[in-house]
């Protein structure tokens, strides 16, 4: 793959391999560069094809046709032929563990989930590491914005939207404590049945008890906001920035009927913006989701249908059938192992309904739109941040997903990690026991 | 119908009947080595039944003699009483042998609960029963049910008034439970009761209280009870001679006794049965109520059965949110359960029945299941004769030919009727009363006091019968003046009666203002009559008969009765496997021309574009330009890619377990476990696989033995299997084995290090074993009687399979450190390692591995989940391949194995591999590796027509599985599942209806158990203990 790029633009851009993935790309290397002869998927769903894109100063200055150079001044530009790559603005991945969990298994490297029940006070950026192996590798195949979320308890709390090369937390963030993240209680819960000897499930008993917990904070946030003489209190304090939008409500529900309880709560409590987490379930409600203006976040695709008498490819038809039903979808992978994958959930929710454009939307622009960045990221186009990567193909398939180039806020970035170093080790070392033989 | 003459008679005769049997109570029996504190008071307890329908099994019915019982036998039949015996008027009843019931705890203690597995304890590694009994907690075969036995006279008249006037007591613990106890419900001395001490010999699957570690899974169990049985021959053998085990002597002493089989499922009726074949002996299994669901295969064991009448509570289907939690397995086995017993019977299959579970509702459950095809004759001979004869003593029990123990139920009618009930049980001779003569006297009378005659109606039940008096006023006073619209209406006056027994009363007032009016009378033989006293006071004459048109009223009861059967709709289908996507029928391999397809051989170096291929008789026939084949199914491939069905190396799906816990588990077979209910089976299909190994988990450095399985969807476990495969068995390196996450394990090995020392161990010892059995087969005669014989060890028989290449290796693995070692310690023992799986770093020494022989079967991206595959790259099976190693990419996960294609063309993108190399990592490289390429793995005229038809290029995110086929059978296919999803769905809607209208259906169910029917399935991974991690603290990742 570097024989492709040194052929295609040669040399003209700056960064090599010798340049760890880990080590950001400086901010003066911001380059103004043309990008032409391309297919430009801009993220809303269009496809300009031949098409342009340029960048200066860390934004896009031009997206569109040939013809769209015309009123741009070219001086200071590098022109870069694309030979038929394509252009795609950076994939964005929200509700993300990303630099919060390095190795599943090993507590020491896990920073995701804060004891207890309300956490809505703590802050996922001061633990997001710059430095984790886990973002290059989720780099690699595109994804280069993520928002870093807490997990656990009721509220596990705030999360921040980041982009995915950075020297610390401070220069990552994209918008700090961008949302509160909720885990509604689950009408129904797993449980071990001793008598048949397999997992039912059952009422969860503690439902009304935790929603009450839940309600108390968010009605004694409201009250002690209009206080003159407010106490300290930094989980209040947390939770007022719901009331007035600067922060966005998260949830998480498993059940439909949990789903519609949750949606109520939320607009009884005045909260300005709440997306909801869900699965296929959302599909029994999409109607209401879709009435009541609710954006989705559509957590994973690869996974099983929930019982043995649904669709088999249901999982994946989730996104389809909910903008169908005039719901607002996102698209996200769980997990930090697998996050590298988001392409290519995005290409199954093509295959199962949704033309390219569409599915590549879900990952780009709808997912900045629920996150509320889309003024700065999530399509190509003028004025927005130069967050965006070539492919030799299809990004949204494993085959074609091949990246050549990837640049954050302008800054051509290092795509190729640890993974790449030991694949060139040991490649190398195999041709030559070949040669030796 | 009884008739409405014979209940009067009945009642007359009653009183004395109950009268005398009160006054004999307890007296007949006293046990003889006791010393009565009395004068001694015996007596022969002499009777003659008369005039009663006497069942003496289910075949004679004799109605013109009298039954003689005495001493507590069944004398015989006679015309009538002889001297010196008792004659008792049996009018209008039923005598029955008293049931059996062979499936019953009375009498003995509780077992000690169950202790749950967790994960996160220490194991227990040893037995914790202190004496000389078995090494495994969990064999019981010294226990003995009657040691413990003990009347409970509350329980036993739960199962007097059911009718079972004996039963097979035995303790459900254990895996061998020991021996069950035979005993009469009655309520003598313990020591009377028990009428065979030792009956029968228990197994089962479960490991009951036993706290020891090993097993936790059902294949763990049943390679317990196969080492236990070679033991008990070893021991017998000579083993003696070198220790003493009470259990082993119990197992013995326990060989000739009928053995109850104990089963959760028909799956696991037909492995009992498989164990059985094992050790010679043919087991009674107690199925646990799905056995219609496999008829075929149950009557295939040639077993004799114990059968529950317990049937599943309704599902709850009341909340419209949660309904889709019901499984339509659920809903229908709901509907299917009670036709159980008639599907064994019309399948020639013999069983008892039980009561078990079904106390409560025990006389309904077993009139449904007549009611839903099971013949009155079945049934009684499954309830008497049948158990008696199971345990071998149908001399003594289950009918009442001469010389039985006089053990006679006495019902109000024929055993069947919805309005019989049990009136009393006569248990070796001694009367019990179930229920004072409650008649149903429901229906229309007359009432006639001083000549004026009034219509009665009798309703309610038996027990409170409701009396209600229908009066008008032209009935009541003609000569009033009132007016027209108060003469018309009907007035109805509530009777206070009192109309049990031979003495009975009646009160009540025709007019709110006046007194009432109060009679009190006898039974006469057609009705009642009597005195009494009118509002005035003055003497009243009455009469109570039955209206003239009382008949008319039965026979209108009787139709209504019989018109609910009638009109019960159709039932659901039994279908294979019995669940969503199951099929009525399976799929015949048929002759398939697929035309004019881009055709991925993986024997040619790029796919041909527009080929035909022709399948006939489940193989490849023919691959080439317009073959011609005019009796084949045509399909049009144009546009389409078929392929060879995916193969996986690693999987866990199908399986009824995963891990077992020994350090070697060498012994555990997964072929005992194949679940072929599994959806995942399906859908993997619609994901394009169609074989695949089913591997134990990776809990121990020796792990089970694997099932290599076609997804002969709808098939049984044994179909499954694949025909004459290789052996194989997992083995597992690294954090797993060292039980990494387990704080509180004690099982060695706890590292790398220890690990290899348990190969060199087991191999070593297994040839030092070989040695011993071979210095034993070499012996005189002589010098054998005074050696111990060395014991059959079935972990040490498959160490020598892999030392002798007749059993191949699979390794879970990770780093390069342990890959290395494993294959010096192979190498030391002279075989080679078939297999590293998973093997995330075998890249490292993919070298090494080339030259040793051991392919690699692979993640294609998988990391970052434990400290082990920090260093995985999806590099790795491009590396691998490089280097010369067989590489297959493999799921290890029931939802990415559906999507096994996509992984495979992530070799293309990491490492620029070919399409056709990629595709070969999840098709014929697996086959190589799984020794199956002779018939799988590729399109070559003669191989396996497993194959996949692809809506787009095989390695494109777009490509969907149309069609699948395993061995010429189309098991997936795209239009059939759209049709199948319908057929779900309105399947589903018909059982729900059907739920709601059921007398227990339309109620939500909630409670301490949680609803009914909601069910949440495990989903097994590699590292799944038992696949209920999810209630530990511990995340679910971890492989």
């Amino acid at each position: 793959m570097n024989t492709l790029k040194t052929c295609l633009i040669g040399g003209l851009l700056l960064l090599a391999n010798q340049v760890s993935a880990l080590t950001p790309a400086p901010v003066d290397e911001r380059q103004s560069l043309v990008l032409h002869n391309a297919v430009v998927h801009v993220g809303d769903g269009q496809v300009i094809n031949p098409g342009v894109v340029a960048m200066s100063e860390g934004t896009i200055t031009v997206v569109g046709g040939n013809d769209a150079l015309a009123e741009l001044d070219l001086t200071s530009y590098q022109f870069v032929d694309l030979g038929g790559a394509h252009v795609y603005p950076g994939l964005i991945l929200p509700g993300s563990n990303l630099g919060l969990n390095e190795v599943g298994s090993l507590g020491d490297t896990i920073d995701q989930s804060e004891t207890g029940d309300l956490n809505p006070n703590v802050r996922s950026l001061i633990a997001y590491n710059t430095d984790s192996e886990l973002i290059p590798v989720t780099r690699y195949n595109g994804v280069l914005t993520a928002q870093i979320t807490p997990e656990g308890g009721l509220i596990s709390g705030q999360s921040s939207v980041v982009q995915l090369d950075a020297w610390n937390w401070q220069d990552a963030a994209v918008v700090v404590d961008d949302g509160i993240h909720m885990n509604w209680p689950s009408s129904k819960k797993r449980e071990f049945d001793f008598a048949t000897f397999s997992v039912k499930l059952a009422d969860n008993k503690q439902q009304a008890e935790h929603i009450a917990i839940v309600e108390q904070l968010f009605s004694d946030a409201a009250s002690w906001l209009e206080s003159d003489d407010k106490m300290r209190n930094l989980k209040l304090d947390a939770v007022v920035g719901l009331f007035d939008g600067s922060k966005r409500l998260y949830i998480s529900a498993n059940l439909a009927q949990d789903m519609v309880d949750a949606v109520d709560f939320a607009r009884r409590h005045k909260i300005v913006h709440v997306v909801l987490k869900a699965d296929a379930e959302a599909l029994k409600v999409a109607e209401f989701l879709a009435a009541e203006q609710v954006p989705v976040i559509v957590t994973g695709l690869h996974t099983t249908p929930r019982s043995d008498d649904e669709d088999i490819d249901l999982p994946y038809r989730v996104p389809a059938e909910l903008l169908n039903a005039g719901v607002k979808v996102g698209l996200t992978y769980p997990g930090v192992m697998n996050a590298r994958n988001l392409p290519f959930i995005a290409g199954t929710a093509s295959a199962y309904g949704l033309d390219r454009e569409q599915a590549l939307r879900l990952v780009t622009l709808s997912n900045a739109e629920i996150l509320g960045i889309d003024d700065q990221l999530g399509s190509l186009a003028v004025g927005k941040q130069a967050t965006l990567f070539v492919s030799q193909g299809d990004a949204l398939d494993m085959r074609g997903n091949q990246l050549t180039h990837a640049f954050i806020g302008g800054r051509e970035i290092v795509l190729d990690g640890m993974q790449q170093s030991l694949y060139q080790r040991f490649h190398k070392r195999y041709a030559t026991l070949d040669e030796s033989d | 119908m009884r008739s409405f003459h014979l209940s009067f008679h009945f009642i007359c005769r009653s009183a004395a009947l109950f009268c005398c049997t009160m006054f004999l109570m307890g007296v007949t029996h006293a046990q003889p080595t006791t010393t009565p504190n009395d004068v001694r008071d015996s007596r022969d307890g002499a009777y003659a039944f008369a005039n009663a329908v006497i069942h003496i099994d289910e075949r004679t019915v004799v109605t013109d003699q009298l039954l003689l019982i005495r001493e507590g036998r069944v004398v015989g039949l006679e015309d009538s009483a002889p001297a010196g015996y008792q004659q008792i008027d049996m009018t209008g009843m039923h005598l029955y042998p008293s049931m059996v019931d062979l499936d019953s705890a009375y009498g003995l203690p509780d077992p000690e609960r169950p202790k749950p597995f967790s994960f996160n304890q220490a194991e227990v590694l040893e037995s914790e029963t202190p004496g000389a009994y078995n090494a495994n907690q969990a064999i019981r075969s010294d226990y003995r049910a009657s040691t413990a036995f003990t009347v409970n006279k509350d329980k036993a008249r739960v199962l007097r008034e059911n009718g079972f006037g004996a039963v097979l007591s035995y303790m459900s613990d254990g895996i061998a439970r020991g021996t069950g106890t035979l005993v009469l419900t009655a309520e003598g001395s313990d020591n009377e009761m028990i009428l065979k001490s030792d009956a029968s010999n228990h197994l089962s699957f479960s490991k009951g209280s036993s706290s020891q570690s090993y097993p936790i899974s059902m294949m763990g169990a049943i390679a317990l009870l196969r080492q236990t049985h070679l033991d008990a021959s070893w021991y017998d053998a000579g083993g003696r001679k070198s220790m003493t085990d009470l259990a082993l002597d119990g197992w013995l002493s326990h060989q000739s006794l009928p053995t109850i089989f104990d089963t959760n499922s028909w799956i696991a009726a037909m492995r009992a049965d498989e164990v059985g074949d094992e050790m010679g002996r043919q087991f009674i299994l107690r199925d646990s109520g799905d056995a219609y669901k496999r008829v075929s295969v149950i009557k295939q064991t040639g077993a004799r059965m114990i059968v529950p009448l317990s049937f599943p509570e309704a599902p709850d289907v009341s909340d419209p949110w949660n309904t889709d939690l019901v499984t339509l397995e659920d809903l229908k086995h709901w509907e299917l359960a009670p036709e159980n017993p008639a599907r064994l019977a019309a399948a020639g299959i013999e069983f008892a029945l039980t009561s078990r579970g079904a106390e409560k509702t025990f006389m309904d459950m077993l009139r449904q299941s007549v009611k839903r095809g099971l013949s009155e004759e079945v049934a009684l001979a499954a309830l008497t004769r049948v158990p008696a004869a199971m345990l071998g003593m149908d001399d003594h029990l289950g009918s009442l030919k001469d010389g039985r123990l006089a053990n006679i139920v006495v019902a109000s009618g024929n055993l069947f009727d919805e309005s019989t009930t049990l009136v009393a049980h006569w248990i070796a001779g001694e009367p019990y009363v179930i229920k004072a003569v409650a008649d149903d006297l429901a229906g229309e009378y007359e009432l006639s006091v001083n000549g004026q005659i009034l219509p009665l109606t009798i309703a309610g039940t038996p027990d409170k019968p409701s009396v209600t008096l229908s009066i008008s006023d032209s009935d009541s006073d003609s000569d009033s003046d009132s007016d027209s619209e108060k003469d018309s209406k009907k007035d109805d006056r509530k009777v206070t009666a009192s109309m049990s027994g031979a003495a009975v009363s009646l009160v009540y007032s025709l007019d709110d203002d006046q007194a009432a009016w109060r009679l009190f009378g006898w039974a006469t033989d057609n009705g009642w009559s009597g005195e009494g006293q009118d509002p005035e006071g003055k003497a009243v004459r009455w009469t109570l008969q039955s209206a003239a048109d009382s008949d008319e009223a039965v026979a209108e009861a009787t139709d209504k009765a019989s018109s609910d059967v009638d009109t019960a709709k159709p039932v659901g289908e039994v279908t294979y496997p019995f669940m969503a996507y199951g099929r009525s029928t399976i799929p015949d391999a048929e002759t398939i021309l697929i035309r004019d397809a881009t055709v991925w051989t993986l024997e040619d170096d790029a796919p041909l574009t527009s080929t035909d291929v022709l399948v006939r008789d489940g193989k490849i026939a023919a691959i080439g330009n317009d073959l011609s084949a005019p009796n084949a199914i045509q399909v049009d491939g144009s546009g389409l890619h078929l392929t060879p069905g995916i193969i996986d190396e690693h999987s866990h799906i199908a399986l009824l377990g995963v891990n077992d816990i020994a350090t070697n588990s060498g012994m555990v077979r997964m072929t005992d476990v194949i679940n072929p209910e599994d959806i995942n089976i399906y859908r993997n299909l619609a994901g394009g696989v169609t074989a695949a190994q089913l591997l134990h988990g990776s809990a121990n450095p020796i792990g089970g033995q694997s099932a290599l399985v076609k997804y002969r969807w709808g098939s049984t476990p044994q179909e499954m299997l694949i025909e004459g495969a290789d052996g194989f068995i997992k083995f597992a390196l690294g954090e797993n084995v060292k039980r990494s996450r387990n704080q509180s394990s004690i099982r060695y090995p706890q590292t790398r290090m220890g690990v290899e020392q348990v190969y060199r161990d087991a191999f070593g010892s297994a040839l030092d074993y070989q040695v011993a059995h071979d210095s034993y087969d070499g012996m005189s005669r002589r010098a054998r009687q005074s050696a111990v014989p060395p014991r059959t060890d079935l972990a040490m028989e498959t160490m020598l399979e892999i030392i002798n290449g007749e059993r191949f290796v699979s390794c879970h693995s990770y780093v390069q450190s342990e890959i290395n070692m494993l294959m010096h310690v192979a190498e030391d023992f002279d075989f080679r390692i078939n297999t590293f799986t998973h093997i995330l770093e075998g890249y490292k020494v993919a070298d090494k591995m080339a030259a040793h022989g051991a392919g690699g079967s692979t993640f294609s991206d998988w990391w970052a989940f434990k400290w082990e595959v920090r260093y995985a790259i999806p590099y790795n099976a491009a590396l691998m391949h490089e280097a010369g190693v067989v590489t297959a990419i493999n799921s290890d996960s029931s939802e990415m194995s559906r999507r096994l294609n996509q992984e495979a063309a992530k070799s293309v993108k990491y490492g620029g591999m070919s399409e056709v190399e990629a595709l070969k990592m999840v098709t014929l490289n697996p086959a190589k590796l799984l020794h199956l390429d002779d018939r799988m793995g590729s399109i070559a005229v003669g191989k396996d027509a497993d194959l996949v038809l692809w809506s787009d290029h095989p390695l494109s995110i777009d490509a969907r599985p149309l069609k699948t086929m395993v061995d010429g059978r189309v098991l997936f296919d795209e239009a059939d599942d759209l049709a199948m999803r319908q057929g779900i769905d309105e399947e589903r809607s018909r059982l729900i209806e059907k739920v709601r209208n059921s007398s227990d259906g339309a109620k939500p169910k909630g409670g301490d158990d949680g609803p009914p029917g909601y069910r949440a399935r495990p989903l097994f991974q590699c590292n799944s203990l038992t696949g209920f991690e999810h209630l530990t603290s511990i995340r679910g990742e971890g492989l």
